[in-house]
């Protein structure tokens, strides 16, 4: 370590040299290029525009849960991007890259793009997507104003932010992590891992890690304190329930997370031994505590994907959900047994026959619930009268899909069955086939579906059945070559392969990635055009689904402050309730609707985080000591700011209401 | 598309799927691969008893209840049946009571811990039989093979005689691999400063693939060998031919072997220094602080448990090297 190093230029840049840059790469000039091009080209426009001083205001700043359940499901949009990247560039290497053909990525690079693959898209894709959607979603569904602790969720969104911009700068300055998502050691330990790589994943995913586990908090105490009355516990609806779920996941499983990583940077930084080879350490030690982690998360990201489904089915089949009570037992059964499970992800690590056996079981014992649910949704399309619009598709994409995931799950927990097929391909497939059938499909789903209520038009249906189709598809193609390759020993992670008779299943993977690429470029076609035709495809009702729950009474987009006046429940499907009894917008008693301010603390702390992280991870020990001095010292200051709320006047709400109740 | 035509379908496709006509874990070599080969078909038509239906109403249900079929009955209202909710609850339940069992069964049977009692089908392993011992070393990139009644080490090159009980003791040198030869039996991760043991047999001859199956570096992808059943008598030739090798292992050619290298070709070493595996076990190879064994206290037991080695039983308790 360079501590007592009295040269300056080590002191300020610690081990960060021009070395770092990687300029002699030209994937990746290219793609700097292509960054540095778009991002001035947007960052211009936004300056040309003057519109820094609206998104500052606005939004950059707002505790609005509306416009952070937004910026949220923006940053997951952004990052899809990058970690689908990634996903075309292993596809593309894994076609070609066979017998005397290296492929076009060396190992250094390509080892980096997997481990970058998995990590994006899950703590930058689809974490951000669900707490993205359960911001705009919940407080609306459960008839509150906003979340418990508005500048919290700032707070948390900003944290988020800062955890992926640490993990992108890792392409520009330095390399990434070259060690699988999870990182196990021995390897992502010093002797194996000298460079920079693990300390960005590790300050990435610590950054982002706090705003998470704030947000659980935030988004626990909002359904538990602040429903609208009338709605009981199991009144609640089944998004809110499964939000809870997922939040009460995520307090209890993202601090063992943070204690990992901690450990491992401990021994990283300071020479400790709690996961190295020797001297005492225990690497199976890592290994239980990220999975005890890691188990729990894939259920965080399904539960309110599940919540997305039973909405959308029930309210595109016109008719209540068909099993409300047991759907919530089922969750919480599912949320109970995720902490079970977690030795069923190392099986073949030499854990006895008795232990393997109890995990295997209490594996299979959560496709009970899994399957009760996946009834639950068959039953609520019986008897109803099913509209096809856009998410209704997705769910149907979903349900034929994730069997399918699930039973190869089953079947991977099976001990003796998963010796033959852990790190194969086939347990690739599998994963891919519950996270992108599972949870981007409900994901997908619901932006389609509260994207009119979050922007007062809705998206155009042309182009969203386009990138269905192309989504569905390219998923098929993608995914079941995979399986079979599974079933021929392809194990994960290779970067070349000798054997000929291999290659053509990698063609037709590679194949359904670029059906996928167009199935995105549909999606963000599907954006453009929607915004072009906003005025065709505008809903001034509020309600354009004919919905069942809160959110629907509010007009779209909601005001700042959602409910005028709190809405009594009096049943699971409140507004179709509201509505069959003729139920009137009140026009008249409006009273001042005490509101919190925005702030830019969030940003200010998020972006002292992120400068903390860098000088970390380059053991920039000035920087870093200034920073995390900083970093106290703003939110210790931000204590103090009393100036935190204001009132909208009476006569405001009323002028609001009056014309949407005029229009 | 007829109910009828669309099970023929699923038919065809299951029909593929179990022969699985190419594929090495469809159609292995080894007993104990077969063994799980079985597992995986009988657990997947299990399922099948019940995904097939899933899928097939699902699909039915969403064609027959679209809003522009009016003659469909309409029931807003209906979202309860007790007999509906015993049914979704109990079918799942009881194809996991079953394939539990199957589980726990077959999860202690095919327990790579445990000695095989079987060659094959029918066939049972005799109480004289003596299982071929080999160490194995998953070194930065690639798979060291010790053999200690030969006397004998081989790099990426790994043979056994058909029909006779392989016993595998595995460790590492740096970070974790999995040793894998899917036509011989499952994998077992292989990991520094631990052993683990794999216990298999091949049933035909034949050159078969094996890998590690653990990312674990930048050569991990050539971390591959070839593994080679033979009959007896090819296997006596084969060891002979190698203990032909004048090249020792010993600690210094070990420290030569462990450095990093990718794509090593197949080598040779006629003899071995005795206890050189035990000392890569306890991470002792090069006299140092950290031999594990002089760390530690044997964990009393622990059943099949990857087991922190422990070779010095008289170390003292919590002694730490002077």
């Amino acid at each position: 370590m360079t501590f007592h190093s009295p040269d300056l230029g080590k002191l300020i840049f610690g081990r960060l040299t021009l070395d770092d840059i990687p300029y002699h790469e030209p994937i990746l000039i290219f793609t700097f290029l292509g960054v540095a091009i778009g991002a001035i080209a947007v960052l211009g426009a936004i300056t040309y525009y003057r519109k820094w001083g609206y998104l500052w205001s606005e939004w950059f700043t707002s505790v609005d849960h509306k416009k952070i359940g937004i910026m949220y499901i923006v940053l997951a949009l952004i990052m899809l991007l990058r970690g689908f990247a990634d996903a075309l560039m292993m596809r593309g290497q894994q076609a070609i890259a066979f017998g005397a053909h290296e492929g076009y990525l060396p190992a250094h690079h390509y080892d980096q793009i997997f481990t970058a693959h998995g990590t994006i898209m899950i703590f930058f894709v689809a974490m951000p997507f669900i707490t993205g959607l359960i911001n705009f979603v919940m407080p609306l569904q459960i008839g509150s104003r906003d979340v418990a602790f508005p500048f919290l969720n700032n707070f948390s969104f900003w944290m988020t932010v800062s955890g992926a911009v640490l993990v992108m700068a890792s392409l520009f300055i330095g390399v990434f992590a070259r060690t699988g998502w999870l990182a196990y050691p021995p390897l992502s330990e010093l002797p194996a891992s000298p460079d920079s790589g693990v300390d960005y994943w590790i300050w990435g995913l610590q950054i982002a890690g706090v705003g998470t586990t704030l947000s659980g908090i935030n988004m626990i105490a909002t359904i538990v304190k602040m429903r609208a009355p009338g709605m009981t516990m199991m009144k609640m609806p089944i998004f809110t329930w499964t939000a809870l779920l997922a939040n009460v996941l995520i307090v209890a499983a993202f601090p063992v997370l943070t204690a990992t990583l901690a450990l491992l940077a401990l021994d990283r930084y300071a020479g400790t031994h709690f996961f190295t080879n020797d001297l005492g350490g225990n690497y199976m030690m890592y290994v239980n505590l990220i999975w005890v982690w890691g188990h729990p998360e894939v259920y965080i990201l399904v539960l309110p994907a599940f919540g997305v489904y039973s909405e959308v089915t029930s309210t595109f089949s016109r008719k209540r959900l068909f099993g409300y009570a047991s759907m919530v037992y089922a969750t919480v059964v599912i949320a109970v047994l995720s902490y079970l499970v977690w030795l069923h992800h190392f099986f073949t690590m030499g854990s006895g026959a008795s232990v393997n056996s109890f995990f295997g079981i209490t594996t299979m014992i959560i496709s009970i619930p899994t399957g009760a649910k996946i009834f639950n949704w068959m039953f609520t399309m019986y008897r109803g009268r099913i509209v096809y619009d856009v998410p209704m598709l997705w769910v149907v994409a979903f349900i034929v899909t994730f069997v399918i995931g699930g039973m190869t799950g089953v079947l991977l927990a099976v001990p003796p069955a998963d010796f033959e097929l852990h790190n194969s391909l086939f347990l690739i497939a599998h994963f891919h086939n519950v996270i992108i059938g599972g949870v981007l499909f409900g994901m997908f789903a619901g932006v389609n579906y509260w994207f009119p209520k979050a922007f007062g038009f809705r998206l155009d249906p042309f182009w969203g059945k386009v990138s269905f189709w192309f989504w569905v598809v390219g998923f098929y193609f993608a995914f079941m070559p995979l399986y079979w390759l599974g079933l021929m020993g392809v194990t994960r992670r290779l970067r070349h392969f000798d054997d000929p008779s291999l290659q053509i299943w990698f063609e037709i993977a590679a194949f359904g990635a670029i059906l996928i690429l167009i199935g995105i470029a549909a999606m963000i076609v599907q954006f453009a055009v929607s915004i072009l035709h906003r005025d065709k495809l505008r809903d001034t009702t509020g309600d354009p689904w004919h919905g069942r729950t809160l959110e629907w009474s509010t007009s779209s987009p909601p005001p700042p402050y959602n409910f005028a006046f709190t809405p009594q429940v009096h049943d699971i499907d409140t507004w179709w309730q509201m509505k069959q009894y003729k139920w009137r917008r009140p026009v008249e008693g409006f009273l001042p609707i005490h509101m919190p301010k925005n702030t830019g603390t969030g940003v200010y702390l998020a972006v002292l985080s992120l400068i903390f992280g860098f000088a970390m991870v380059w053991y920039m020990w000035l920087i870093a000591a200034i920073s995390f001095v900083a970093l106290l010292a703003v939110a210790i200051h931000h204590t103090f700011n009393y100036d935190r709320d204001y009132y909208i006047p009476a006569d405001e709400v009323g002028r609001v209401e009056t014309a949407r109740a005029g229009a | 598309m007829s109910m009828k035509t669309l099970r023929g379908l699923l038919l065809l496709a299951l029909a593929t799927a179990l022969t699985g006509c190419h594929t090495v874990l469809m159609s292995p070599s080894g007993d104990v691969a077969r063994q799980q080969r079985d597992l995986i078909i009988t657990s997947f038509i299990l399922m099948m008893l019940i995904v097939v239906p899933v899928i097939v109403a699902t699909l039915v249900f969403a064609w027959r209840y679209r809003a522009s079929n009016q003659k469909a009955h309409y029931d807003p209202e209906w979202d309860h049946s007790t007999i509906v909710e015993l049914m979704i609850w109990s079918a799942p339940l009881l194809i996991i009571i079953a394939l539990g069992a199957i589980t726990w069964v077959s999860t202690h049977k095919l327990d790579p811990y445990r000695p095989l009692d079987r060659l094959g089908p029918g066939r049972v392993v005799t109480v004289d039989t003596k299982p071929l011992e080999v160490d194995v070393v998953a070194l930065d990139w690639k798979w060291l093979f010790i053999y200690p009644e030969q006397n004998l080490a081989v790099v990426n090159e790994l043979a056994a005689p058909v029909d006779r009980p392989i016993h595998f003791n595995l460790t590492a040198s740096s970070v974790m691999n999995s040793f894998f030869i899917p036509a011989l039996a499952g994998q077992i991760y292989a990991m520094p400063g631990m052993e683990t043991t794999l216990q298999a047999v091949i049933n035909h001859p034949g050159d078969y693939w094996g890998m590690s199956a653990n990312y674990s570096g930048a050569g991990f992808s050539y971390m591959n060998f070839t593994f080679h059943g033979m009959s007896e008598g090819d296997f006596a030739k084969w060891v002979a031919q190698a203990k032909s090798h004048g090249d020792t292992l010993d600690q210094a050619a070990y420290a030569v072997l462990e450095a990093p290298s990718e794509r090593n070709p197949v080598q040779f070493y006629g003899s071995v220094a005795p206890g050189l595996y035990r000392s890569i076990l306890n991470r002792c190879v090069q006299p140092g602080p950290s031999c594990m064994n002089m760390l530690r206290v044997p964990d009393s037991g622990g059943g099949g448990e990857a087991s922190v080695s422990s070779e010095s039983h008289a170390a003292m308790p919590m002694a730490h090297p002077q």
